[in-house]
């Protein structure tokens, strides 16, 4: 049971993400993809949208992947995913095939925000709505890394990127980040959680939750690009622990019983909620970050922090009223 | 007249990467490697979840890096609860 893992077990799990991948050195997206796949229980394939993950990962001839592994287009990984549990459902109906075996089977895509807020949620809804038994990994960096940091509906507000440029003009992205966990939420699955990889337990714990429930399961993880985002990759884990800190990324999870979603905070975010003192300014998160930079250089810009703080202060409150607290 | 065309079956494969990536060796990205405090490590394993490569172990009871795939990204060195890693010159 997903209440079982602890680090000390985990540790001894093989890694079914192997080293001599070539994402950025300090990369968040590995992180990710090694504790969710530490705790698959058994068979497990995966299918990845195209992006920096799946690209790195797959270098010809070479592969990272110690599962079976399917190759998607930037706008597919739902449908694919859709696609390897049907076989598997079809397989294991007629008595053969190379699934027929397998009792269970965790079917895993991964896709980036550009892959899942923008052109893959139309795959996306599908899914989520003929009920398919997988679990989708948004792995969130804010952007359109693998081809030059280019905006998404996923890019925060005032995050500079290389088509919303800070300058004179724009100070970065003028909308808001899409409120993607509730897009999901609304299609009444059983099973979606925020992650970071500032806390692999909590990662580890809610995979496994993902992949114990029937039917479509939604992890969305936080994955700070050094590289996209501006800051030295040793700092990769503190920016993560930050976003959550500040309530920018608050961890929970949500489980749906009786037709209704039950929201549950995570240990960090329940810290937070119960000693509302801990709750950090956004500005520590925002100053670490070079994507960020206008907001201070080379003139504070008091009214976008405050826009900011305020939508955090919004969401959180929000957050909280769902959680019953 | 319409030719007859090739079906699925008939296709060649496409590319299909058949190596490993443990046969790419990623260790000399960086210029840094952990150095690890023996005495003052906990044995807590954060490090070992935290590295991206997977290159920190724990099958000897106690954190190895594998030199061949480490980065010298300094996450390690950065989040170790109780500062027993510190990053040095690689070579
Ligand atoms: C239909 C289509 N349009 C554009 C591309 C080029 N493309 C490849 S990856 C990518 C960006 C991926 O962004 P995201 O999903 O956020 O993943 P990340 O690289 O940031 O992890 C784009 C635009 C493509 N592969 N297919
Ligand atoms: S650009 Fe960002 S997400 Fe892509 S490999 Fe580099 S650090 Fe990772
Ligand atoms: S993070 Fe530090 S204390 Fe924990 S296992 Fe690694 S070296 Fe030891
Ligand atoms: S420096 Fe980075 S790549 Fe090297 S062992 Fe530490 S976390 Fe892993
Ligand atoms: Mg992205």
């Amino acid at each position: 049971m997903s209440a079982a893992i602890t680090l000390k077990e985990a540790v001894k799990w093989p890694d079914l993400l192997a080293s001599g991948h070539r994402l950025c050195a300090g990369c968040a997206e590995p992180i990710i993809a090694r504790l969710v796949l530490k705790v698959r229980r058994g068979a497990t394939m995966a299918t990845t949208a195209t992006g920096c993950l799946e690209v790195a990962t797959t270098i010809f001839p070479y592969s990272a992947w110690r599962i079976p592994w399917i190759h998607t287009a930037f706008e597919n990984a739902a449908a694919t995913a859709s696609g390897i549990e049907a076989a598997w459902r079809a397989m294991r109906r007629r008595g053969r095939g190379p699934l027929a075996k397998y009792e269970i089977l965790d079917v895993i895509a991964f896709a980036g925000d550009g892959g899942t807020y923008d052109i893959g949620l139309q795959a996306l809804s599908g899914a989520l709505e003929r009920g398919h038994d997988f679990t989708y990994v948004l792995v969130d960096n804010e952007a359109y890394m693998n081809t030059g940091i280019q905006r998404s509906g996923g890019t925060p507000y005032c995050a500079w990127t290389t088509t919303s440029p800070a300058g004179t003009v724009i100070p970065g992205k003028r909308e808001w980040k899409k409120p993607i966990d509730e897009i999901v939420i609304a299609h009444e699955i059983p099973y979606v959680a925020t992650v970071s990889p500032a806390y692999p337990l909590d990662v580890m714990r809610k995979a496994r939750s993902a992949f114990e429930v029937e039917g479509p399961a939604f992890l969305h993880a936080l994955a700070p690009c050094c590289r996209g985002w501006r800051f030295p990759p040793s700092k990769t884990i503190e920016v993560a622990k930050l976003a959550v800190e500040t309530c920018f990324f608050p961890l929970w999870e949500c489980r749906v019983e009786d037709g209704r979603p039950l929201y549950k905070l995570s240990p960090p975010s329940l810290a937070i909620a119960k000693r509302p003192e801990r709750k950090k300014p956004v500005e520590e998160y925002l100053r670490v970050q070079g994507r960020f930079r206008h907001l201070f250089r080379p003139k504070r810009r008091e009214d976008l922090i405050d826009n900011i703080q305020r939508w955090v202060d919004r969401r959180w409150g929000m957050l909280l009223e769902k959680a019953g607290l | 007249m319409t030719e007859a065309k090739p079906g699925w079956r008939e296709l060649p494969f496409g590319a299909v990467p058949y190596k490993p990536s443990l046969e790419y060796h990623t260790g000399d990205w960086g210029v840094e490697r952990p150095d690890f405090d023996l005495e003052k490590c906990t044995r807590c394993t954060l490090c070992h979840f935290y590295c991206p490569e997977g290159a920190i172990g724990f099958d000897a009871g106690y954190p190895e890096v594998d030199l061949r795939f480490c980065k010298g990204c300094g996450i390690c060195a950065n989040e170790c609860p109780v500062e027993a890693i510190r990053m040095v010159r690689k070579g």
